[in-house]
């Protein structure tokens, strides 16, 4: 009932090595206890593990250090690796991203963590001009193969320059990756392909998936597990309509995807995982069945990553959708603090049912005010 | 209650060893240059002269796009790459090709650059005067200001990490240190101790803005203080001066493991670039005066002739030597192919991705089908 799906992990400069997944995540019928790991642990043993296998990995960052991370992500590598390997930098974003730079022009491997990608604004000349360029500018005689990772995206009452969402910013640059993770297993396999890889890669995190816990396998704990970048998973299989997401929103779509079971509508969950590539051929082999699209991001939504998918899908698949592209995005505005207000300017369990309902032709109220 | 003055009664003392002349003042201690060093410094300061003069030529008959001069700044350029090794990493702004000749580029490199030819190590991706060679530890000029400071920083970092006998040397005009890249890279490469030597070429104008409007503080080298960075005040234009001074530096640097500043007091004779005309915004006379009467080319050979290693005989076959050299280099290179359209696609990531693979295929197809639509000197 599940299918093993043979699958070639690149591994950033290695060769690439095959390996058997399951297609869904029943590992009941694997080995008897199955591990819960939290996002947070997940990230920590990434970077342990890599910062152990390759001497050139170093961390960066505001609160690194001694305080364990600003939200503990870094605890304990301090102690294991010493201060020449987890630097705690002084308040310049600006400042440690183009020393990042020019530590991974050298040749070493930096993973800068950003306290969250709102500050990362006052560094993005070194992200854009500094790293996403050089390879080329330089014909590939500067290579940078630096990770910026950290928190992106809405928290919980951080109001307006905490809360913005720059998956869309990021991802329209060539030379640069962009990934966001949902699950430990994203968390786990996608950073350890970053920190891997040769070229820079922007990794969005997001802070109230930090502490949340996912089962991982023993194939997930192993050192050597690594995902592909580029690649899409698909966390649930549906065929009446598509439901694209990346990050927190994944987990938003599996719950509208229940409820929408409940009402005859069988809904397909794409994790996107990685956002720059897209993986297009994913999302439209996944609308070429189902024949309805939904995107579901919380950023904004002018030039949003939904407005990328559904270029890519018109431009693809226009032939196979039965209903135009329903897009589920945050609000137009600066995001509010007020619970209440900021409860409606982030897409919701209830925006994402309501919208694949409506591209399956169900009548639906209109949004709700709350 | 005190509150310390904004500025000093003196300003910051400057170093120098060679006076207008070009003779030692009688008390001044410099590291000695040997006489097989001193001449390639000034042949080395001939030819960047040289070759700025005949670039600049070309670029105003239509040659080439874009070009700048170091005019007025061949010591600096020159004796600085003189005092460093090989091993030590060159991070440059725009305003030093100097340093990468002295280390072996050569003048058809240049001009393969200036033209973006097929030879071009850049594949033709950047504008004239963005030089770059990995084997000459020189990294790609990128016009942004000032962010070569806190990559320098963190280039020396790695190097102590790794333990190299080697320090990054970074350079940056009397504008770049308004950049906030400035203040972040110093104070960064105090707190990191990190082995790297900021080489401020103070040259009195960011574009048509003067020091005076740059900032308010006793030029750059009082800054150092500020972040703990150990700093000297040197004559730009003495190549002796920013010889010893550079040399210091780097014993400092590696030995101590710590950041030096150098400001080197100079002039920018030329305009700013070739897009630039600054009699616009500044007195000829003024130009004139530094372009006659302060030549640190003029300086170093009173210098070397003084010590017999030189003559006028030798000159007039240098200047013509060199100037055959750059001609031919610019002929060959203004003769040569374009890159190949391949190039267009290719580094933007360590391996093409598919979609880049795609268009150039495509585009390959298109140019097949409407081959007269596509200029003829851009090869398949």
């Amino acid at each position: 009932m599940w299918g093993i799906i043979r699958q070639k992990v690149a591994a950033g400069g290695g060769s690439p090595v095959a390996r058997i997944r399951p297609v869904v995540s029943n590992l009941r019928n694997y080995s008897s206890a199955v591990k819960q790991m939290m996002v947070r642990e997940a990230l920590n043993s990434a970077l342990d593990e890599e910062m152990s296998a390759d001497p050139k990995v170093f961390l960066m960052g505001e609160e690194v250090g001694e305080y364990q991370g600003a939200y503990k992500i870094s605890k304990g590598l301090l102690e294991k690796y010493g201060p020449e390997r987890v630097l705690d930098t002084p308040i310049t974003e600006a400042g440690f991203t183009g020393i990042g730079v020019g530590a991974a022009y050298y040749g070493l491997k930096p993973v800068v963590e950003f306290m969250t990608f709102n500050f990362s604004m006052q560094a993005i000349d070194h992200i854009i001009n500094s790293a996403a360029k050089s390879n080329y500018m330089s014909s590939g005689q500067i290579s940078v193969p630096i990770v910026f990772r950290g928190p992106n995206g809405a928290a919980a009452g951080v109001g307006a320059q905490h809360s913005h969402c720059y998956a869309a910013w990021y991802a329209s640059v060539p030379g640069l990756k962009v990934l966001s993770p949902y699950s430990s297993e994203d968390a786990r396999g996608l950073l350890k392909a970053a920190i891997r890889d040769p070229d820079p890669v922007v990794f969005l995190e997001n802070e109230l998936l930090y502490g949340e816990s996912f089962p991982v396998s023993a194939e997930v704990l192993d050192s050597s597990f690594c995902l592909p970048i580029g690649k899409a998973k698909i966390e649930r299989e549906g065929k009446d309509v598509t439901i694209t997401a990346f990050s927190k929103i994944v987990g938003l779509s599996l719950k509208a995807a229940e409820i929408l079971a409940k009402e005859g509508i069988s809904a397909e969950v794409i994790n996107l995982r990685s956002i720059r590539p897209l993986d297009r051929s994913t999302i439209n082999a996944s609308v070429r069945k189902t024949n309805r699209l939904v995107t579901v991001e919380e950023g904004f939504p002018q030039h949003g990553v939904g407005a990328e998918i559904c270029a890519s899908v018109i431009e693809e698949s226009f032939g196979y959708l039965d209903a135009p592209v329903e897009r589920i995005a945050g609000a137009d505005v600066p995001m509010p603090y007020a619970a209440n207000l900021e409860r409606m300017a982030v897409p919701q369990v209830e925006d994402i049912v309501r919208a694949a309902k409506r591209a399956c032709y169900r009548s639906v109220p209109m949004a709700a005010a709350a | 209650m005190r509150f310390i003055s904004e500025s000093s009664e003196e300003r910051i003392p400057c170093y120098r060893v060679l006076d207008d002349d070009g003779q030692p003042f009688p008390d001044s201690s410099f590291v000695k240059v040997s006489e097989g060093v001193a001449i390639k410094m000034y042949n080395d300061m001939v030819t960047l002269q040289t070759m700025d003069t005949i670039f600049y030529e070309a670029q105003r008959q239509g040659r080439i796009s874009f070009y700048l001069t170091t005019s007025g700044e061949e010591a600096i350029n020159i004796a600085s790459a003189a005092a460093i090794k090989n091993d030590d990493f060159v991070v440059p702004q725009y305003r030093e090709p100097g340093v990468l000749l002295w280390r072996g580029f050569s003048m058809q490199e240049f001009a393969n650059q200036c033209f973006g030819n097929k030879a071009d190590y850049g594949k033709g991706r950047q504008m004239p005067i963005h030089y770059g060679s990995n084997k000459h530890n020189y990294f790609t000029v990128s016009s942004t200001i000032a962010t070569q400071l806190p990559h320098a920083v963190g280039a020396a970092y790695a190097l102590k990490m790794d333990q190299k006998d080697a320090c990054a040397v970074t350079y940056f005009g009397d504008g770049g240190t308004s950049e906030g890249d400035f203040h972040a890279a110093l104070n960064f490469s105090a707190v990191t101790e990190a082995p790297v030597i900021f080489i401020c070429r103070n040259n009195g104008w960011a574009i048509s803005t003067p020091i005076s409007d740059q900032f308010r503080s006793d030029g750059a080298v009082v800054k150092g203080r500020a972040y703990g960075v150990r700093s000297i005040r040197v004559d730009g234009n003495d190549a002796l001066a920013i010889y010893s001074a550079v040399h210091a530096a780097r014993e400092m640097a590696i030995g101590e493991g710590r950041p030096i500043l150098i400001e080197a007091l100079t002039y920018r004779v030329g305009h700013h670039t070739t897009s630039d005309d600054s009699t616009k915004y500044r007195p000829v006379d003024e130009i004139e005066w530094w372009r006659t009467t302060q030549d640190p080319v003029t300086r170093f050979r009173k210098w070397i002739e003084s010590n017999g290693w030189w003559n006028g005989d030798i000159e007039s076959e240098l200047r013509s030597s060199v100037r055959k050299q750059i001609l031919h280099a610019l002929q060959e290179a203004e003769k040569a192919e374009k890159p190949p359209i391949s190039d267009l696609f290719t580094d933007v990531y360590d391996v093409s991705p598919s979609n880049l693979r795609e268009q150039e295929h495509s585009l390959r197809e298109t140019i097949k089908k409407h081959p007269q639509d596509y200029p003829s000197n851009v090869p398949i």
